[in-house]
C-alpha cells in the first residue's frame, strides 16, 4: 500500500516483463504453398495473410505499375461473382481485405470473425487463383488509378516520394512507386496483367499465414481446405526476376533537386542515399543509430528541427527495407522560410552522429530502451501478429528473430552506432530534394554548397 | 473458443472527483494508461479558437516536477504515448510495459496536478511556432485541406462552438496570450473533469490503489459548466473554394443526430449503406457504373453538441459535379422513400458487429479499449456502454433508417460545397457563392 508519493523523483522500473513469441508451426500442402500458423486465444477473429513473391521491383521496365495493377485486379470478380458479388460477399462476413504492393513481394491480408475463418479463407483463395480479369473491369481500374496518379500530382508527400525514389535508384526496377507511371499504364494491356498473374501468383511461390483463437491443426486445415486445390499455371515462363539482384548505381557525389511548387506553405523534404541491405549483420546496430538520430520522438533531429526551431510539426529517419539495397531517408515538411536552415542543420546532425558528436551511453541505452521495452505491444492484434510473421517470409528470417531481437538490440554499443553511422551515412552523396517555393527557397539552397540545383517535373 | 462481445471494467470515482476506470486483460505484459478531460474547441470562444490543442502539446513540454519533455522518460521505460483534441474533449494516453505503469501514474498525475510551476513563456513560444507547422502541413499544403474549415463555417453560426476547426484560426494562434494559459488549466485540468481508464495486464485493486496514490492528493475543482448551443441550417446554401487540386469535388453536409441520440446510429448505417464499398448505393452508380466520379465517401460525425453527416465526390476527369450531385441526390431520394432494400440491413448489421468485436483487440492508443471506456463515460456519464452502443445497431429497422433518411438529410437545409481548381469557378454547382478560408 501505497501512503505518500514521492515526486522527488520519478519511480524505479520494475524488471523487464518476460517475452515469448508464440509458436509459429510450419506445414506445406502438395501443391508447394507453405503454411504458417500461430494460435492467437483471446478476441474470436483469424487473420490470414498471403505473401507472394513478386512486388513493384518485379514490374518490366516501361511496365511500371504491373504488379499493383494486378494485385488490384483481385477481388474485381473471380468464377461466377462479379466485382460487386465479391464486394458483398466480404461485406457479410465483415472482412477487412487490404492489399500492400512492396519492393520484392505482395501481401493481401484477409481479417475476419472466427466464425467465418473457413468463408474468408475460400473468398480469398478464390480472389487469388482464379480472378476474372474481365476487359471492362481492367479498363475502369486502370481509368482509376491513372486518375489517382493525377491526384498524387496534388499531394507534396507523395510528389516528394516519387521523385526522391527515382534519384535514388536511377534505371533499377526499384525506382518507382507501386502504382507506376502514367505512360506505363497507359500501354499496359489487360493480356499481361493476366499473364503477370500466371507467372507471379503460384503456390510454390508464395506463403500463407493463419493466425487465429483457434488451435495449429483448426488454422492447417482451414488453409488446406481453402488452398489446396490451388495449382497454378502448369507451364509458367517468364518468371521475373528478382529486382534484389539489379546492382544499383551509387552516387559518389551530393545532388540538389527541386520540384516547384510555388505558393507552397511549406517545403516538403527528403534527404537522403542508398544505404544497406536487410540481411546486413549491422541490422540491430542501423536500428539503434536511426532511433538517436531520428527515428524516436526524442531523437536528435526532432529535438533540434521542432523543439529547438519549431521550423516543422513533424521529423523522421528511416531505412526503407527491402531485400536488396534499401535507402537510408530523413522525411519532414517544415516552414518555407527555413528551408535551407533545415537541410543544413539535418546534415549537421548527420555528420555529429558519424563522430564530431557520438552518441552518448545515456542516447544508446534510450534508444534501445525504446525498441526493446515496449516490444510485446506489437503483438497485440492477429494482424500485427500475422504481418509480423510474413516479414520472416518477406526477408526470409529465422523464427526465432522476435526473441532475438531484443537481446541483439540490447548487445549493441556507442561504439558500433559510430561505426555504423559512418559506415552508412554519407553527407558527401546525400541527395536533398525540395518539393516547395522555388522562388522564395533558391537564393538560400544555392548558399548550401551543393552546387547545381536541378528541377524536376511535378510528375513523370 | 468464444467470446462475447462484452467490455467489462469497474469503476470508482476518488474523492476529489476523478473517475478510474479499470479493465483486465493479461494477454499482453503491457497496460494502457489513458486520461481524458472534457475539454475541447468548443470550450473556446470566437477570437481565441485553437487553444485547446495548443495547450495539448504544452501538456508535453514538463511539470513542476520533472520540468523537462514528457518523451524522454516514457519512451526510456519503453512506452508508446501521445494525445489529441477534437471539438468535445482532450485525451493523453500511455501504452506501457507492466513494469512501467507506476512512472506513467506519476508523469500524467504531475502535469494534471502540477503544470504550471513548469510553463514557461518560452515553452509557450516553440509550441506556438509547431502547431502553426502543424496547420500549414495538415490544412493549407494539403489539397481540399480547407474543406472542412469551410462547411464548419457555413454549417455553424459564428458564436457556435462548432463553427471553427480545433486547430483554430492562423490570426488566433498568432495573438494568443501566454497569460491565458493559467485560466484555462484551472478551469479544465482537475480531478472533476478527468477521467482515468487503466486497462491490461493489471488486477482491479491494484490500479485503484496506485490511482488514489497518484492523483488522490490533487484538489478538486468546480465541473465546468457544459456548453449548449443551436444551429440550423434553413436552406440550401451553395459554396465554392478554389483549391491548388487536380480535380473538382463536391462535399454535402447536414445538420445530423448528436452522439448516441435517437438517430445517430441509423445516419452511421446510412454512411455505409451509401457509400461504403462497392455494394453501396452512390459507389456502384458512381464509380462503378457510370465512372462519372473517383471516389465517394459518407460518414456521420458523432459529436457532443450536434453532430454533421457529410457526403463527398470528387469528379472523373471531365465531369461534371452538377451531374454528380443530381445522381446522388435521386438515391438519397429513393433511400428516403423506400429505406433500405434487398440484403442491405443484414449486410450493414454484420460490419457492424465485426467492427465491435475488432475494436477489443488492442488494450490502448487511439479507440482502444481504454479509450473506448472513457469515451461512454465522459459522454455518457457511464462506461458501461459497450453492449448499449452495439444493441444501438442491432435495433435499427429498415424503418428507422429510412426515417433517418428523410428527416435528416434534406435537399433544402444542407450545405453544398464545390472545391475547384484555383482559376476554374465554373466548374462549381451553379450559384455558388465564393467563399474564403485561411
Amino acid at each position: 500500500m501505497i501512503t505518500r508519493v514521492d515526486r522527488s523523483r520519478l519511480p524505479a522500473l520494475g524488471p523487464d516483463p518476460d517475452f515469448r513469441f508464440p509458436e509459429i508451426a510450419h506445414h506445406t500442402l502438395a501443391n508447394g504453398l507453405k503454411v504458417r500458423t500461430v494460435e492467437h486465444p483471446g478476441v474470436p477473429v483469424i487473420t490470414l495473410v498471403m505473401q507472394i513473391d513478386g512486388g513493384l521491383g518485379a514490374d518490366p521496365a516501361g511496365r511500371e505499375g504491373l504488379a499493383a495493377i494486378t494485385a488490384d485486379m483481385l477481388d474485381e470478380g473471380t468464377g461466377s461473382l462479379s466485382a460487386i458479388d465479391v464486394s458483398d460477399a466480404l461485406a457479410r462476413i465483415g472482412a477487412e481485405y487490404d492489399v500492400e504492393v512492396g519492393a520484392d513481394t505482395t501481401l493481401f491480408t484477409l481479417t475476419t470473425l472466427a466464425r467465418f475463418a473457413d468463408r474468408g479463407a475460400q473468398l480469398l483463395s478464390e480472389m487469388l487463383s482464379a480472378p476474372s480479369m474481365r476487359d471492362v473491369d481492367f479498363e475502369r481500374v486502370r481509368q482509376l488509378r491513372l486518375d489517382r496518379l493525377r491526384q498524387l500530382t496534388d499531394l507534396p508527400p507523395a510528389v516528394a516520394e516519387r521523385a526522391f525514389l527515382r534519384l535514388l535508384y536511377p534505371s533499377h526496377p526499384y525506382g518507382h512507386l507501386a502504382i507506376g507511371t502514367d505512360g506505363a499504364l497507359r500501354t499496359v494491356t489487360r493480356e499481361e496483367v493476366v499473364r503477370f498473374h500466371a507467372a507471379t501468383f503460384l503456390p510454390w511461390r508464395a506463403t500463407l499465414i493463419v493466425v487465429g483463437a483457434l488451435p495449429h491443426s483448426d488454422l492447417a486445415t482451414i488453409a488446406k481446405r481453402a488452398f489446396g486445390d490451388w495449382t497454378g499455371e502448369e507451364r509458367v515462363r517468364d518468371l521475373p526476376s528478382a529486382a534484389a539482384d539489379f546492382v544499383a548505381d551509387i552516387a559518389t557525389s551530393p545532388l540538389l533537386a527541386v520540384v516547384p511548387r510555388e505558393g507552397a506553405a511549406q517545403s516538403e523534404l527528403r534527404l537522403g542515399h542508398l544505404s544497406a541491405r536487410r540481411d546486413t549483420p549491422d541490422y540491430p546496430a542501423l536500428l539503434v543509430m536511426n532511433a538517436i538520430l531520428g527515428g524516436q520522438c526524442v531523437s536528435r533531429l526532432k529535438m533540434k528541427l521542432r523543439e529547438e526551431k519549431a521550423f516543422t510539426y513533424g521529423v523522421r529517419t528511416g531505412f526503407d527495407w527491402r531485400r536488396g539495397i534499401a535507402p537510408f531517408s530523413v522525411q519532414t515538411s517544415v516552414h518555407t522560410a527555413a528551408t535551407a536552415e533545415s537541410i543544413a542543420d539535418t546534415l549537421g546532425e548527420i555528420s555529429d552522429l558519424r563522430g564530431r558528436r557520438p552518441a552518448t551511453s545515456e542516447e544508446l541505452s534510450t534508444a534501445q530502451a525504446s525498441l526493446t521495452r515496449g516490444y510485446p505491444r506489437n503483438f497485440e492484434t492477429s494482424q500485427q501478429v500475422a504481418r509480423s510473421v510474413a516479414q520472416l517470409a518477406v526477408f526470409n528470417l529465422p523464427d526465432s528473430y522476435f526473441e532475438e531481437f531484443v537481446p541483439k538490440v540490447n548487445a549493441v554499443t556507442t561504439d558500433q552506432v559510430t561505426g555504423v553511422a559512418q559506415t552508412y551515412l554519407d553527407p558527401s552523396r546525400v541527395i536533398a530534394l525540395v518539393v516547395g517555393d522555388r522562388s522564395a527557397t533558391e537564393d538560400s539552397l544555392a548558399q548550401l554548397g551543393f552546387g547545381e540545383m536541378h528541377v524536376l517535373p511535378p510528375s513523370g | 473458443m468464444t467470446t462475447a462481445i462484452a467490455l467489462p471494467y469497474a469503476k470508482r470515482t476518488l474523492p476529489n472527483g476523478l473517475d478510474v476506470i479499470v479493465h483486465e486483460d493479461h494477454r499482453v505484459p503491457i497496460v494502457a494508461v489513458n486520461l481524458w478531460y472534457h475539454v475541447g474547441s468548443k470550450n473556446e470562444r470566437s477570437g481565441r479558437t485553437g487553444f485547446a490543442h495548443l495547450f495539448e502539446h504544452l501538456m508535453f513540454e514538463g511539470s513542476e516536477h520533472h520540468n523537462g519533455g514528457y518523451f524522454l522518460p516514457l519512451q526510456q521505460a519503453g512506452a508508446l504515448l501521445n494525445g489529441s483534441t477534437n471539438s468535445d474533449r482532450t485525451n493523453y494516453w500511455e501504452v506501457v510495459p507492466t513494469s512501467a505503469l507506476e512512472l506513467a501514474l506519476w508523469m500524467e498525475s504531475d502535469r494534471m496536478g502540477y503544470l504550471l510551476p513548469a510553463l514557461t513563456r518560452e515553452r509557450f513560444e516553440t509550441q506556438r511556432g509547431v502547431v502553426l507547422n502543424e496547420r500549414r502541413q495538415n490544412y493549407e499544403n494539403r489539397p481540399y485541406g480547407m474543406a472542412l474549415m469551410a462547411l464548419s463555417a457555413a454549417l455553424f453560426p459564428p458564436d457556435h462552438p462548432y463553427h471553427w476547426l480545433t486547430i483554430g484560426d492562423a490570426e488566433d494562434l498568432r495573438a494568443m496570450e501566454f497569460e491565458d494559459v493559467r485560466s484555462f488549466f484551472r478551469t479544465y485540468y482537475h480531478p472533476a473533469n478527468a477521467s482515468l481508464a487503466l486497462a491490461g495486464d493489471i488486477e482491479t485493486e491494484h490500479g485503484f490503489e496506485l490511482a488514489g496514490a497518484y492523483f488522490g492528493e490533487i484538489p478538486a475543482g468546480d465541473k465546468p459548466s457544459s456548453v449548449h448551443a443551436d444551429a440550423s441550417v434553413a436552406r440550401e446554401v451553395r459554396l465554392v473554394l478554389e483549391d491548388r487540386v487536380e480535380l473538382p469535388r463536391v462535399y454535402m453536409a447536414w445538420h445530423s443526430p448528436a452522439m448516441f441520440a435517437e438517430g445517430d446510429a441509423e445516419a452511421d448505417l446510412l454512411a455505409d449503406l451509401l457509400a461504403n464499398g462497392k455494394t453501396s448505393r452512390l459507389y456502384r452508380t458512381l464509380v462503378y457504373d457510370k465512372r462519372l466520379a473517383l471516389d465517394v465517401s459518407a460518414y456521420q460525425h458523432s459529436r457532443e453538441i450536434s453532430s454533421f453527416f457529410l457526403l463527398a465526390s470528387t469528379a472523373a476527369p471531365g465531369q461534371s459535379l452538377a451531374e454528380i450531385t443530381a445522381l446522388i441526390d435521386e438515391r438519397i431520394q429513393q433511400v428516403a422513400d423506400e429505406g433500405p432494400v434487398g440484403e442491405e440491413m443484414e449486410r450493414g448489421l454484420a460490419q457492424a458487429e465485426a467492427h465491435f468485436m475488432y475494436r477489443l483487440q488492442t488494450v490502448g492508443g487511439f479507440g482502444g479499449k481504454s479509450d473506448q471506456l472513457n469515451a461512454y463515460n465522459v459522454f455518457r456519464g457511464d462506461p458501461d456502454f459497450f453492449g448499449g452502443d452495439l444493441a444501438r445497431y442491432r435495433r435499427a429497422t429498415r424503418e428507422s433508417v429510412r426515417a433517418t433518411a428523410r428527416r435528416y438529410l434534406a435537399f433544402d437545409r444542407r450545405v453544398l460545397l464545390s472545391v475547384v481548381p484555383k482559376g476554374q469557378p465554373a466548374l462549381a454547382l451553379p450559384g455558388s457563392e465564393p467563399v474564403s478560408v485561411s
